[in-house]
């Protein structure tokens, strides 16, 4: 036997280490989504897509860019020295995913907003009309619209990427110190995003396609997940106990409930029966598959910050 | 360079808590809030059981997963000793570190900032003792430069047996427990 007291009882860290509440897995999911959709949308350009009518790469913009401001206003709640925020841009820390991450959602919304330009809504547009030029000077060259896809692409994969990174470097943790990670994120934000698409688009070849890749990023979300457990349950001692929280500990109920099953499985088993026409679309696939990304960022940041060298010790 | 690190005794260490009540005292720590701790470890089962106190701090490792986390630069290795500290003014309290420390050593203190030990390197720098060392009653903690070979903390750790804190992390922690 082994036994361990200790006369440290500081807020956040004991009994066990709870710093991140709802504010970050709220930005992470936001984050993945916005990643997700920039994605979306700039594939929609790269494939000269956006010629046809109703195109989804006209709203996502505008909707990326609120998601993305409300995601760094959650970061921003989480800070516990605000006044200070803007230390983050007086340096970069190439060690830091924290600064890589600040840095890249610095040049995600000038790319955000040149795709918002190639249609603004009427309502910017008659506030401030001499955006019209912009937009005819961008709607002429069909080279341009294509790199914004490429930009749009490659930033949203950087912004997904980087909230996976952001917890998997944490060597500490031993729950989020997997390379796999990164994967599991962006997949999920790539997930959420088609299912979102899914649910607003206007356009129903589009809206098929995006069931079609929901489906496709759903099973490889699934491959990811069962990969990420069975690469931690064949790990150190410290990482099979970590992975025991989500198979027989207290994030099992949580995570196989909300995350696989309701989130993954029965929305993949609704999108599977619409695309092959056998039922209709619905926003029931969609919203599960969403709530399903956000509840699957609780679950991390919360049994990650739990997960820890000191009680593999003590088992 | 120096490279401060300590050395505790756990045959000689009561855990008596004065290293804790200087430390709070020399350093104003917050109410409610610890830089360093006592933690009691009981092996085996009775009759047959060890016991270890161990006074415990942010260990100043040499790897530091605190620094490199850290996105403006607050969390950093001072230039005497090498020893971890944090600039209040730079740090926005986004708990990165806290989060990133295998050793839970740092805290956010209620003006919101990183706290953590600074080896009480305010005092080290006029030539004094960290407070905890200076109080310590039975003399069961020794501070000193790792990579000086004449150093007390050099000679006791290569004569004695001893061992980190959870090495496996990675952070090759700079104070040793003699056993």
């Amino acid at each position: 036997m082994q036994e361990l007291t200790t006369t440290r009882h500081n807020p956040q860290i004991d009994p066990f280490t709870h710093v991140w509440g709802w504010e970050i897995p709220v930005y992470l999911f936001l984050g993945g989504l916005v990643a997700g959709m920039m994605i979306i949308s700039g594939y929609f350009l790269f494939s000269k897509r956006y010629k046809e009518n109703n195109c989804a790469c006209y709203t996502l913009p505008i909707i990326s860019l609120i998601l993305l401001s409300l995601g760094m206003f959650s970061l921003f709640l989480d800070l516990e020295h605000k006044l200070f925020v803007w230390r983050l841009y007086t340096t970069f820390k190439i060690a830091s995913p924290m600064s890589w991450g600040a840095w890249i959602l610095i040049l995600v919304y000038p790319i955000i907003i040149t795709n918002l330009l190639m249609g603004p809504p009427a309502y910017i547009v008659n506030r401030f009309p001499q955006l019209n030029k912009i937009t005819t000077y961008i709607n002429t060259r069909p080279r341009l619209i294509q790199n914004i896809g490429i930009g749009n692409m490659l930033l949203g994969g950087m912004l997904g990427v980087y909230t996976g990174v952001l917890l998997s470097t944490m060597g500490s943790r031993p729950l989020w110190n997997t390379s796999i990670l990164w994967v599991l994120f962006l997949v999920s934000g790539l997930s959420t995003a088609a299912a979102f698409v899914h649910m607003i688009a206007k356009n129903i070849s589009e809206r098929e396609l995006l069931a079609k890749a929901d489906n496709g990023f759903l099973i490889i979300e699934l491959f990811v997940i069962v990969l990420m457990l069975v690469g931690l349950a064949t790990s150190s001692q410290v990482q099979i106990q970590a992975v025991q929280l989500l198979v027989g500990g207290p994030y099992t109920a949580p995570f196989w409930v909300f995350v696989v099953g309701m989130g993954i499985i029965i929305p993949l088993i609704i999108q599977l029966l619409a695309v092959n026409h056998k039922i209709k679309h619905t926003p029931i696939a969609p919203i599960m598959v969403i709530v399903g990304g956000l509840i699957l960022r609780f679950v991390i940041v919360a049994a990650g910050q739990f997960s820890h060298y000191i009680n593999a010790h003590f088992h | 360079m120096a490279r401060y690190g300590m050395v505790i005794d756990t045959k000689k260490c009561v855990g008596c808590m004065d290293c804790v009540v200087a430390c709070k005292t020399e350093n104003n720590v917050p109410e409610g809030h610890n830089r360093d701790w006592i933690v009691t470890v009981v092996n085996g089962k009775f009759p047959s059981v060890n016991l270890e106190i161990q006074s415990q701090r942010c260990n100043h490792c040499d790897n530091t997963p605190c620094v490199a986390c850290c996105p403006t630069g607050a969390s950093h290795i001072h230039e005497v000793g090498n020893v971890v500290l944090v600039e209040h003014n730079m740090c926005i309290g986004c708990k990165a570190c806290l989060a990133a420390c295998p050793y839970d050593a740092r805290f956010i203190n209620p003006e919101g900032y990183a706290d953590k030990c600074t080896f009480c390197i305010h005092r080290v720098e006029k030539g004094e003792l960290p407070a905890c060392v200076s109080v310590c009653p039975t003399h069961c903690m020794y501070f000193g430069d790792l990579d000086d070979p004449n150093s007390e903390v050099s000679k006791l750790i290569s004569s004695r047996k001893n061992h980190q804190l959870i090495p496996e992390a990675g952070t090759s922690p700079r104070i040793f427990y003699l056993t």
